[in-house]
């Protein structure tokens, strides 16, 4: 059988019973990679080397009892916005296309001390700015299910590595969406913690108060086994919430009886497609049959939220961005004076998109604006999270569709940035109220392509969230139904 | 020129006295070699970032409270975005919108009486890395070292005057600061800055003149001097008719100058926003408390313990507690021999003598008390005269000897046995047989020339007291 295939925590009990070395399954994984990674383009940089090297260290320290965690030996892809010590992070841009961090991020370290084996630095949109990934400067990431269409973004790379079998589970950043739209997009379960449960020490910033590491794995499980070795406090992360370590794995036993699900009846209007949201009612449907109750609700502020995130991500990305000027590292343009060293290093080092979310940024703070645009977008971030609040006084999670539509063709969303804005609708209210999401498949549409409701939980709500999604996946199996290899099938079932 | 006024605020930044900087572990000594004292963090690498140093927070509070301030219990710090080599995030981490301390004020005493000193707030930021210049490779090089190293910015009122007014003030300001141990405020260094903000007006007038800013004063000299040039220009400027142009001007002290550096008009656009990487700091009247509670004992305070627990008079209480260090130091040696009136007299006379000879700031020095009291233990044991003293204290000032070694090195005991005393009486008198005579005969301000040949032929090392009885003894001795 091909080990790929199986899931992450799966591939952790084979190796702790011995009946696979970790040394056979990294190879197993580096192999898949270099046959399937020519088509997908998940990866900036993969660690062939280094990952056997680690593969023999883990071996050993499984047996002295060191590494002990379910993802002990699992090949794990990161994204590449996530300093890793001693390997080029890049965040897929020309600027940093040689920047070697002496420091590991927080999450990289704690995969180190879970025994996991880093396999490889995945593709993502150019600074996590994208919904497609196309913005990379090392060129697009192709989804699985259909090479002609985008993966998503930004963290398509790894949604994409772990949707072909070129991972186990991926680490990703959420900033509007960035981990939840492509585990949509590539038929996989992706998390966005509450902001501060994962530290972002070493998570190179998009837009500070909004930016959350999360996992990206084949199921709801692994999510919440990857998601318990990366939480927990980090002193070095202001940001960081106290609670030391968060217990994820035990809400999956539960059922969900009683549970109350909240469905926003805005989020099912005009511009949603209909298999989206046919799939989603019928997730619906299921949770409701496993004891959920589930109601309709309206929620006013969701038209708001696309314009306040753009405004809060691009301000506080045009001042993140501001230290590439090729002064101190990364990619330099050869000139001697200092103002045209700027101009030239900036114009030349960041990708179109990265240069549109810089400048609309630096405009909203300018003077004169600051109180029409940015200070406007906080006000409304503030309401938005007020309407959450009200609507968990009734609800202990929310449902609605990830995304409004399935994977679009590549080279499409780009032509029409402000449509591309749009498809963030369901996702970056989310991030503006800091709260968690989950994002699973539930269905195929009429091309064979992936559908993912989002769940969406309170503060610190993530076990309400993995819970319900377990209870979802148990009843409606996707991965059982569909896969990458006979989707023609699936096509003429639907 | 009479019919004038000068309206002058002042933007004061003072480097805190932290161990380390305000968002990382590296340490904020100064000096080291350039881009030694920095991690990833002070440098801004992508990924890090800032955890503020508690500190910081104490010693900014803290400052906020001896200058009568009110503490922002929710308070945020602000980015304030500009690209500049010396500034490796290209924004400096500082506060703008919820500044720690507001409308606070210090009282200042001048020639013309006392006055309050408004302060309008006081805010804490990350000092800048330093650009250096290399004329060989015509390059410019940076130095991250200064990068992080904790700053507040102390801004007042616009409520002085005159030169007095502001040298008062920040005389006033530096020995709080110094009392609080919050900054060794060396000016020289660069920990205690200050920046003019001045403008001339008709008296009586009710608006402000247009002003301007002044920096790069390193001594309160240099500053008396910028302030009587910058009034001086902008008055000649509004009595001709022209205008005072709102700008930042450079000071040159050489030249005894200013000149525009950049007009405000056209001054960058910071686009402050609040800095998302630090949650809010929440100051709670506890911790207001603890900080008040562990407040030293300011100048004032002292002042009157002084005149109270040592007997001393005002006006030396006043000159002993002029500095920190001036301060510690009388403490310190009284602690050690127990002699307040002794240690006072040294530390004003022969100190402060010292230190105008030497131009250096009482803070600079490097006297140690154990020293000064076992000088003090030498005299009064009669080991060494005063003169001897005096000798060996300027030595102890100007290279830190040991006292007791170099005393016996150079010879400079007393000699106290009465015979040797004796004998070089007599020796003088059989040398100076002429002068025994006159005296017998009448001239008894030859006394006096006996005193003195007598401690020459003793090289000082003798006690004049006694020397004196023993000469009146030995002339009795001739009578009879
Ligand atoms: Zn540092």
């Amino acid at each position: 059988m091909d080990l790929t295939n199986l899931a992450a925590i799966e591939l952790g009990r084979w190796i702790k019973k011995g009946e696979v070395s970790v040394r056979e399954a990294v190879a197993a994984q580096l192999a898949a990679i270099k046959e399937k990674d020519k088509i997908y383009h998940c990866y900036i940089t993969v660690l062939e080397e280094e990952a056997l090297v680690r593969a023999d260290e883990v071996q050993e320290g499984i047996r002295s009892g060191k590494y002990t965690s379910p993802i002990a030996g699992v090949p794990i892809a990161v994204k590449d916005n996530i300093c890793t010590r001693g390997v080029r992070t890049t965040c897929a841009s020309k600027i940093l296309e040689n920047f070697v961090p002496p420091y590991s991020a927080a999450v990289v370290e704690k995969l180190w001390q879970a025994g996991a084996v880093l396999i490889g630095k995945a593709n993502m949109d150019e600074f996590a700015m994208g919904s497609t990934t196309e913005t990379s400067y090392f060129g697009a990431t192709k989804n699985p299910w259909d090479i002609s269409r985008i993966p998503g973004g930004s963290s398509g790379g790894a949604a994409a590595a772990v949707a072909a079998g070129e991972a186990y589970a991926a680490i990703g950043s959420d900033t509007g969406g960035s981990v939840r739209q492509p585990s949509a997009h590539c038929g996989v379960t992706g998390i966005k913690p509450t902001y501060g449960v994962v530290s972002r020490y070493g998570l190179i910033a998009y837009a500070s108060s909004l930016d959350q590491i999360g996992p990206i794995a084949r199921n709801v499980s692994d999510c919440a086994a990857v998601l318990e070795v990366i939480s927990g406090n980090d002193n070095r992360d202001s940001t960081s919430a106290p609670q030391r370590q968060y217990h994820y794995q035990e809400a999956i036993k539960n059922g969900i009886k009683g549970m109350k699900i909240g469905i926003p009846a805005d989020y099912f209007s005009d511009g949603l497609d209909k298999n989206v949201r046919d799939s989603v009612l019928f997730a619906a449907q299921l949770l409701r049959e496993k004891g959920a109750v589930v109601e309709e609700f309206k929620q006013k502020t969701a038209e708001y939220a696309i314009p306040a995130y753009y405004v809060i991500a691009c301000a506080e990305a045009s001042s993140n961005l501001s230290r590439y000027d090729g002064v101190k590292y990364g990619y330099r343009a050869p000139e001697k004076d200092l103002g045209e060293l700027y101009k030239r290093t900036r114009s030349e080092g960041f990708g179109e998109e990265a240069k549109r979310r810089i400048m609309v940024g630096t405009f909203v703070l300018s003077s004169g604006y600051y109180e029409a645009y940015y200070n406007k977008a906080l006000k409304v971030r503030a309401v938005i999270k007020k309407e959450f609040e009200n609507a968990f006084s009734n609800y202990d999670i929310l449902l609605g569709p990830t995304a409004p539509t399935t994977a679009p063709k590549l080279g499409e969303s780009l032509q029409d940035p402000l449509k591309m804005y749009l498809g963030d609708i369901y996702t970056v209210a989310v991030n503006l109220a800091g709260l968690p999401a989950i994002s699973v498949p539930c269905g195929l549409d009429q091309n064979g392509l992936p559908i993912g409701m989002q769940l969406i939980g309170r503060p610190f709500g993530e076990s309400d969230i993995i819970r319900a999604a377990y209870n979802f996946e148990q009843a409606y199996r996707f991965s059982a139904r569909y896969n990458i290899q006979n989707k023609k099938e699936h096509i003429e079932n639907i | 020129m009479k019919s004038y006024e000068t309206v002058i605020g002042l933007e004061v930044h003072v480097e805190l006295a932290t161990k380390t900087k305000i968002f990382c572990g590296c340490t904020t000594q100064f000096g080291g070699l350039p881009n030694t004292h920095c991690c990833p963090i002070c440098m801004g690498l992508p990924g890090t970032l800032p955890v503020l140093n508690k500190k910081v927070v104490e010693f900014a509070v803290a400052t906020g409270l001896a200058t009568n301030c009110k503490i922002t219990r929710h308070c945020k710090f602000d980015r304030k975005n500009y690209f500049y080599p010396d500034l490796p995030k290209a924004y400096q981490i500082s506060q703008l919108y919820y500044p720690i301390c507001r409308d606070g004020g210090i009282e200042i005493e001048t020639t013309a009486g006392k006055k309050v000193i408004g302060i309008h707030e006081i805010h804490m930021e990350e000092d800048a890395g330093k650009l250096i210049h290399d004329p060989l490779e015509n390059c410019t090089l940076v130095d991250y070292n200064r990068c992080g190293v904790p700053l507040i910015e102390i801004v007042s009122e616009p409520d002085m005057r005159s030169v007095d007014e502001v040298i008062a003030y920040l005389e006033k300001l530096r020995l709080i600061l110094q009392y609080l141990g919050v900054s060794d405020c060396k000016m020289q260094e660069g920990s205690f800055r200050a920046d003019i903000n001045l403008s001339v007006r008709k008296i009586g007038a009710e608006e402000f003149g247009t002003r301007t800013e002044m920096k790069n004063m390193n001594s309160f000299k240099a500053i008396a001097r910028a302030i009587e040039a910058e009034q001086k220009r902008q008055i000649e400027l509004v009595c001709c008719g022209g205008s005072v142009v709102q700008e930042t001007r450079r000071w040159d002290d050489g030249r005894n100058t200013s000149f525009a550096m950049r007009s405000k008009e056209d001054a960058k656009d910071y686009r402050y926003f609040p800095e998302p990487d630090l949650a809010a700091l929440e100051i709670s009247e506890e911790w207001i408390a603890e900080i008040k509670a562990r407040e030293p004992e300011l100048r004032e305070a002292k002042m009157l313990r002084y005149e109270k627990e040592y007997k001393i008079p005002e006006y030396d209480a006043k000159i002993l507690t002029s500095s920190k260090k001036m301060a510690d130091l009388f403490e310190e040696t009284v602690e050690i021999c127990g002699r307040p009136k002794e240690v006072s007299n040294w530390l004003m006379v022969e100190t402060m003598r010292l230190l105008r000879e030497t131009g250096m700031d009482a803070e600079e020095l490097l006297l140690k008390p154990e020293k000064l009291a076992v000088l003090i233990e030498l005299i009064d044991s009669g080991k060494i005269n005063r003169t001897v003293a005096k000798e060996v204290f300027e030595k102890i000032f100007r290279e830190d000897i040991d006292p007791e070694l170099y005393i016996k090195e150079k010879g400079l005991l007393m000699v106290q046995d009465d015979r040797l005393l004796k004998e070089a009486v007599e020796r003088v008198f059989e040398r100076n047989k002429q002068s025994v005579a006159d005296f017998l005969g009448g001239k008894e301000r030859v006394f006096g020339f006996l005193v003195g040949q007598t401690m020459k032929e003793l090289k000082g090392k003798a006690d004049p007291g006694k020397v004196n009885a023993l000469v009146k003894e030995a002339l009795q001795n001739h009578i009879r």
